[in-house]
């Protein structure tokens, strides 16, 4: 006789997914422990007060800090139940059972007694108790083909799901290699024992599976998004997915990014994209690195870029406004407070260069570096952050030639430059030669800027950055 | 002394899990590793790493570690009650928070650590220290030091020169603890002290003791002896050879695994979330044209994030809307400066452009920010 159990509970963690439940008929004579029915699921264990074991060095009580499971939940042998700590030690109190946890004797901060029951676990009737001992030998199984092996001179360590999923995919666990405690063969161990099987790639599952036990009570951040995936070659048999949809609310620099892109949204964008030569900025750049590392500072296209930006501006300075909410006034700004777009580990964050309208190429390149340190320490001020009129976001640098950037209000432009490549040109003699090309793509408010402003901006900016030395006729 | 670089990892995988046939006899009762790194996560991933891959039945294992300047926080601390985090933010220092118990400590090369793995039947915290201190005599007769009832090691019966946690597995256990040497005592005080007011919370409190260097009694010690004395002392009490293994925490194919377990103790959701249950009761006195604007703030804060937010201001100093907004942001939002500054700056981005409105809303939400 077979059944699963079907488990019954709110809240419990997939990790611990399908758990069989096999007894005889000789297990029906402890039917009379069974206490729990529920209408959507049939209980078969009897429930174990798990005593907490002694610490060692005397002690007799210790502080519960922190709960790894809570009521309700399944748990193999060897999880991890509790976090509990006594003159600074940290013990972590590991499941001497397969089971669901049935009760929580102890708070967080309630001091727990050694000797006194810790949880109240549900285990099933067929098992049996295990004897007060640590356990080391896995629970017995009925599976006959899967009862103790030893590999070596060694037991092999496998929860029941463990075993399930390698009996059901032919798999002889003396072949597969453990990786958790004590060579505990883990679900991780089959899926990859399998992939090796079929060449497949398997996609990532949830991290808290693969590293032991201890952590899997909190989420880990989700594998790479970038790791290559083989498709799996068809296999003669079913491969086990186990990878599980994560759901997680949105949370800090991801709230922020949801704010301003639906205030984003209100504003009618318009596009405008061209093809600026800078191969006369490289070279002049290439002239001025090193005298600006001599004072100490990095100096990159940017600041060029910035700097050409506010000279445009001064020209066409509705591009540095604000429109009110009702669109009744457009505000010109005085400062050019250009923002940058910077990625870091967080997020998108856009720190501004306050007043270049006032700084020197070499003011802004230190100030871009000291923006771009902070950033990166993730210790921008409020400061840094607000006041920004108008920006530019350098998507170039990690790839991409044309975008459609997204204004940032209460800004009203935006312009995107992609990377810088090689390509060949005509210049005026008719001749090929090779030019640095970089694509500039800007986005516009339609409601108070029109094509025609925004194309002359462009070109006026352009026109500074493949001549730099007309730059030199207008800053100020 | 003899330090032998790890080239060959074979024998060291013989004491591993993994199911190779072993050619190498383990009869030995103790091994001897010292980190090459003095990066404190990949230190403490090392002893994530033994705790839970190590077989210490058949050997017990001696780990030496010193780190760049950190500060260490226990598993169930508060690293907002513990130390000076905005001192640490400008120093680039390192902020850890280790798997076993106890009290913050200050580390830098001047504080070499010493980590004692046991199985969890062998654990024995006296015994270890007694080593420490025995070692300590047999290089310098004339110190003294002793073991006090606490597990710290006091010199000249006032200054403690060693702190001591541990962490207690299913198997296996570990005690660990520091030995100053010659650490910088004014970066020590300075950083260990918060100036946190109206926290409430239950973690573990750190216990302030006055300190001293081995050094400041005895100026021709160094780190390096005392290690070598420490090491000595344990070969002859474990009867294996005196010779210290180099290992290299970045190595994936000797410790595979270690990088995610060094990746895991740097995310902020060990060092900050990990922070039991607490709340922020203080009052904002900020200055504002001519005025004190008095400011309650009310914060209850779990696993690092606002649970619940309070912020008592006067009435239309904010605009109704905007305020409930920045409450709404707040809730559920990491207690993180960093965090912080990208959601109000952000908001401000949505709401009226008013300079007068502009310069309350970076008054209030800096000084927010500053609590963290």
């Amino acid at each position: 006789v077979c059944i699963h159990r079907v488990r019954s509970c709110s809240s419990i963690r997939f990790i611990k997914s399908k758990y069989v439940c096999v007894f005889d008929k000789s297990a029906l004579k402890f039917s009379h422990q069974q206490r729990l029915f529920r209408t959507s699921a049939v209980s078969c264990g009897q429930i174990v007060q798990f005593k907490l074991s002694d610490i060692g060095e005397g002690i007799t009580e210790v502080t519960v800090k922190e709960w790894y499971i809570k009521e309700g939940d399944s748990v193999s042998q060897f999880d991890s139940i509790c976090e509990v700590q006594s003159d600074k030690a940290s013990v972590t109190i590991t499941s001497r059972y397969d089971g669901v946890i049935r009760k929580l004797h102890y708070s967080i901060d309630d001091i727990a007694f050694v000797g006194k029951p810790l949880v109240d676990i549900e285990i099933d009737a067929s098992k049996g108790v295990a004897s007060e001992e640590d356990v080391v030998e896995t629970p017995p199984m009925s599976h006959e083909e899967h009862t103790h092996q030893e590999i070596k001179g060694h037991k092999t360590l496998a929860t029941p799901a463990v075993r399930r999923l390698a009996m059901e995919n032919n798999i002889k666990l003396s072949e597969v290699v453990g990786t958790g405690k004590d060579n505990r063969i883990l679900k991780e161990d089959i899926l990859n024992y399998l992939a090796k099987q079929t060449g497949a790639i398997l996609p990532p599952s949830p991290k808290a599976e693969i590293v032991a036990p201890q952590r899997k009570a909190e989420a880990v951040p989700a594998a790479p998004k970038d790791k290559a995936r083989k498709i799996p070659v068809p296999a003669s048999r079913p491969i086990a997915f186990a990878g599980k949809d994560k759901t997680e609310p949105v949370t800090g620099f991801q709230k922020a990014m949801v704010k301003t892109m639906s205030a984003a949204l209100k504003i009618p964008h318009f596009g405008y994209s061209d093809e600026i030569d800078l191969t006369q900025l490289v070279q002049l750049r290439e002239e001025l690195k090193p005298l600006a590392e001599i004072r100490g500072v990095k100096l990159s296209f940017m600041p060029f870029f910035i700097k050409a930006a506010s000279l445009g501006l001064l020209q066409y300075p509705i591009l540095n406004a604000s429109l009110d909410e009702n669109c009744q006034n457009v505000t010109y700004k005085a400062s050019h407070n250009i923002g940058v777009a910077m990625d870091t580990e967080q997020g998108l964050i856009v720190p501004n260069v306050k007043n270049v309208q006032v700084c020197s190429v070499f003011d802004i390149a230190v100030e871009l570096n000291r923006l771009q340190s902070l950033g990166s320490a993730g210790q921008l001020g409020t400061s840094d952050l607000t006041g920004g009129t108008f920006t530019l976001s350098n998507i170039g640098t990690i790839g991409g030639t044309y975008a459609k950037p997204v204004i940032l209000p209460p800004e009203v432009a935006i312009g995107a430059l992609g990377k810088i490549q090689v390509l060949p040109r005509f210049n005026s003699k008719g001749e090929v030669f090779k030019a640095q090309i970089m694509n500039v793509s800007w986005s516009a408010d339609h409601r108070i800027i029109d094509g025609a402003t925004m194309a002359r901006f462009s070109n006026l900016w352009k026109s500074y950055l493949e001549s730099p030395a007309s730059m030199l006729l207008d800053l100020k | 002394m003899v330090l032998q670089s790890l080239k060959n990892c074979l024998w060291l995988s013989c004491v591993l899990r993994t199911p190779k046939a072993c050619f190498w006899s383990t009869a030995s009762g103790g091994l001897i590793i010292q980190s090459v790194s003095n990066d404190v996560y990949q230190n403490l991933a090392v002893e994530d790493w033994i705790h839970d891959h190590m077989d210490l039945e058949k050997q017990q294992v001696l780990f030496l570690w010193r780190n760049s300047p950190a500060v260490v926080i226990g598993r169930h601390q508060n690293p907002w009650q513990e130390c000076n985090l905005r001192l640490l933010r400008q120093k680039n220092m390192k902020l850890a928070r280790r798997r076993s118990g106890g009290g913050a400590v200050y580390h830098d090369l001047g504080n070499i650590n010493l980590t004692f793995f046991t199985t969890r039947k062998k654990y024995e915290r006296m015994e270890n220290l007694k080593l420490v201190v025995k070692a300590l005599k047999a290089l310098r007769p004339q110190l003294d030091v002793h073991v006090t009832d606490r597990y710290d090691i006091l010199l000249d019966r006032q200054y403690k020169i060693s702190g001591t946690a541990a962490k207690l597995g299913r198997t296996s256990a570990y005690h660990h603890c520091t030995l100053l040497c010659n650490a910088d005592k004014f970066v020590l005080s300075s950083v260990l002290k918060s100036p946190f007011k109206g926290l409430k919370s239950n973690a573990t409190p750190s216990v302030p003791a006055l300190v001293k260097n081995l050094f400041e009694e005895d100026p021709s010690l160094t780190s390096e002896m005392l290690l070598d004395a420490i090491a000595k002392e344990y070969a002859v009490q474990h009867q294996i050879d005196h010779h210290i293994t180099l290992i290299n925490p970045a190595d994936e194919t000797l410790l595979p695994g270690i990088s995610d377990k060094t990746k895991e103790l740097q995310t902020w959701e060990w060092v900050y979330g990990k922070t039991p249950k607490f709340s922020v009761s203080t009052c904002l006195n900020m200055a504002y044209k001519d005025s004190v604007v008095d400011v309650k703030v009310n914060m209850d804060v779990k696993h690092g994030r606002i649970e619940v937010c309070k912020i008592d201001l006067p009435e239309q100093w904010l605009p109704p809307g905007l305020y409930s907004e920045l409450v709404k942001s707040l809730t559920g939002s990491k207690f993180c400066p960093n965090e912080t500054t990208t959601l109000v700056t952000t908001l401000l981005r949505v709401c009226p452009q008013d300079d007068e409105l502009h310069s309350r809303w970076s008054l209030l939400c800096e000084n927010m920010i500053r609590l963290m």
